[in-house]
């Protein structure tokens, strides 16, 4: 009989245990929520604000309690930013910089990889070793000697100088020479035999096999040209052969420091626009790459 | 026979690299050692013929510097907050994401946008964002007009508007705008790989917990955190490498003055120093970028020697 009852009292309360149970994982759920949204509106709010700031007008802009959605949407300041910095110049320089360098180092690099992943050769593992070595310096320490280098080349203010020094990424080479290795290499001694040519193997073989990884070192590449900043302002003299980045940062602010937020916020946003059109159909390949390069540009 | 064709063969491909990484990688290199080396090393001097002496005195000059020791103090003071910050925040998230089932990957893709961003444009919006605009700043009392964002959300709280990186604001003041940018800059990557590293974690591990009745927290510090020991570590490594070269995020909100207003350069960093000097100081641009590749170098070390302790394969 008291067995009995101590059996149904232990029932209960795990019956009551598992209520409670059940209570905090729905609390520890909701907060969980909570937290993720409240970190979500954070990385969002700048790029809100970007956009309602890029279509107020100034004297809203700079009212004491701020609006929350322009009053009036003025997308007239689209077309005062690129006036203004001569962004249409700042487009053409950063696109043209970016596909002719994107294109020449995708064919540096599928070639290095290629003699480093399928071809023997003597003192193969030791230059690859160094050069991997190399990827530790900090670019930094290049660039003293580059800006030298292009001066005495006469390369200044030039397209070849904004393209040439960086063809060459130790990184992206080792990227492609991982993915060739996976391919067997009975596949080249098939095609050697039937009197194929290299070239025409690594068309039709290789690099449709590498795809993804061609395109994630495209992406970054691209990416790489539209953000970069420090070596362009070092090179670039004239305002014609500037790149994007340079052409935006002073140019909303007139000779007594007053910056034009508005139209400001307008060309950022203009700037920021073709970054997210490719994430938005590429995100799959931009992450990947990303996760496996661990750098920005 | 196809070997030895194949060895020129294998040259050829190369030779575009190779040329251009003697040119652009492996001289540079020479180069820097010996003009840092060289005694106020001049490079539009040595071009008439001036030569200079062989020394360690642009290293002592350097480190000497105080102006250099700013820019170094600089550098630490933020890669010595951001990296902690940041990667315990992306943690965080990352366990929170992968805990959840739907909209994980909704709000993943939400927190990688930042990583799609220019540095320099997106950090005028930070600019604008903690900017005040009005006739009075200078003097934090006469504070009447502001339409920085972030002070009208402080007000909103019932807080007094801070003079965050306007001119006469504070160092601190202007840190914490630094250290908010790059945090917000630095999640995306981190998040990525931490939530990889989570979602590789074999599940049986949590379940045993389960059974044995183990606390969240005991779960996250006992399991989640050793197991993702390579993760985090990696995360912290290119995080340290990756603040010593800060530069580009404090010209976003900045400006190429590195400073607010009447106190320029005050936000200087080691990159920043070493591109100051690269027109006439070549001796001491390079001396300055052997020590940060120093600095680099044995930082990376000790995270590895650190992390290897540490670290739970």
């Amino acid at each position: 009989m008291s067995d009995k009852l101590n059996v149904t009292l232990h029932e209960k309360d795990l019956k009551k245990v598992s209520a409670a149970q059940k209570v905090t994982k729905a609390a520890s759920k909701t907060l969980t929520y909570a937290f993720l949204f409240l970190i979500a509106i954070i990385v969002l709010f700048p790029f809100y604000w970007m956009i309602i700031s890029s279509l107020k007008s100034l004297d809203e802009y700079k009212l004491s309690v701020p609006t929350l959605f322009p009053r009036e949407i003025l997308w007239h300041n689209y077309v005062e930013a690129f006036d203004a910095a001569n962004l249409g110049t700042l487009f053409k320089n950063t696109v043209i910089v970016g596909v002719v360098s994107t294109l020449l180092s995708l064919v540096i690099t599928v070639l290095s990889a290629f003699a480093f992943a399928r071809l023997e050769f003597k003192g193969k593992n030791a230059l690859f070793a160094a050069l991997l070595g190399t990827m530790m310096i900090p670019g930094e320490l290049f660039t003293i000697t580059n800006y030298q280098t292009v001066n005495e080349f006469g390369w200044m203010d030039t397209y070849t100088v904004l393209i040439v020094p960086f063809l060459v990424s130790i990184f992206y080479i080792y990227l492609l020479r991982q993915n060739f290795l996976q391919i067997p290499n009975e596949l080249y001694l098939a095609a050697k035999v039937d009197g194929t040519s290299d070239i025409k193997y690594l068309w039709k073989v290789m690099i449709p096999l590498a795809l993804p990884t061609l395109i994630s070192i495209t992406i970054l590449k691209m990416m790489g040209a539209w953000n970069s900043y420090m070596w362009p302002n070092l090179v670039t003299k004239s305002a014609e052969m500037e790149l994007i980045t340079n052409g935006l940062r002073n140019a909303y602010t007139d000779a007594s420091g007053d910056t034009n937020f508005p139209v400001q916020m307008a060309a950022v946003a203009i700037v920021s626009a073709p970054l997210f059109l490719v994430f938005l159909f590429l995100r799959k390949y931009i992450m990947k790459g990303v996760s496996r390069s661990g750098i920005k540009g | 026979m196809v070997e030895s064709k194949h060895k020129w063969k294998a040259w050829l491909y190369l030779a575009p690299a190779i040329i251009l990484l003697l040119i652009f990688t492996v001289w540079p290199i020479i180069n820097t050692l010996h003009m840092s080396v060289q005694e106020g090393f001049n490079q539009a001097q040595a071009n008439i013929g001036v030569t200079f002496d062989y020394g360690f005195g642009n290293f002592q000059n350097v480190i000497e510097y105080d102006y250099f020791k700013d820019c170094l103090f600089n550098t630490i003071l933020l890669c010595v907050l951001t990296v902690p910050i940041s990667t315990i925040l992306a943690l965080v998230i990352a366990v929170c994401l992968n805990s959840i089932g739907p909209l994980s990957r909704f709000l993943q893709t939400i927190y990688f946008l930042p990583y799609v961003t220019n540095s320099i444009a997106i950090g005028m919006v930070f600019a604008a964002m903690f900017n005040m605009v009005g006739n009075n700043f200078g003097n934090e009392n006469e504070l009447v007009i502001t339409a920085g964002i972030i002070n009208n959300v402080i007000e909103f709280f019932g807080g007094d508007p801070i003079n965050w990186i306007n001119a006469g604001s504070s160092y601190w003041a202007n840190i914490t705008v630094m250290v908010v940018y790059i945090v917000w800059n630095a999640l995306p990557f981190k998040i990525l790989i931490l939530l990889g590293g989570l979602q590789s974690v074999n599940k049986q591990y949590y379940d045993a917990a389960k059974v044995d009745g183990t606390s969240r927290f005991r779960v996250f510090s006992k399991i989640t955190v050793p197991l993702l020991s390579p993760m985090i570590a990696y995360v912290v490594i290119t995080g340290f490498i990756g603040g010593f070269k800060e530069y580009s995020s404090i010209v976003g909100i900045f400006g190429e003055k590195m400073g607010p207003t009447g106190d320029a350069r005050r936000l200087n960093t080691m990159v920043g120093f070493i591109y100051d000097a690269i027109d006439t100081q070549q001796g001491r641009a390079s001396a300055a970028a052997l020590i940060l590749f120093g600095i680099i170098f044995v930082v990376t070390l000790i995270n590895l020697a650190v992390s290897k302790k540490k670290t739970h394969y």
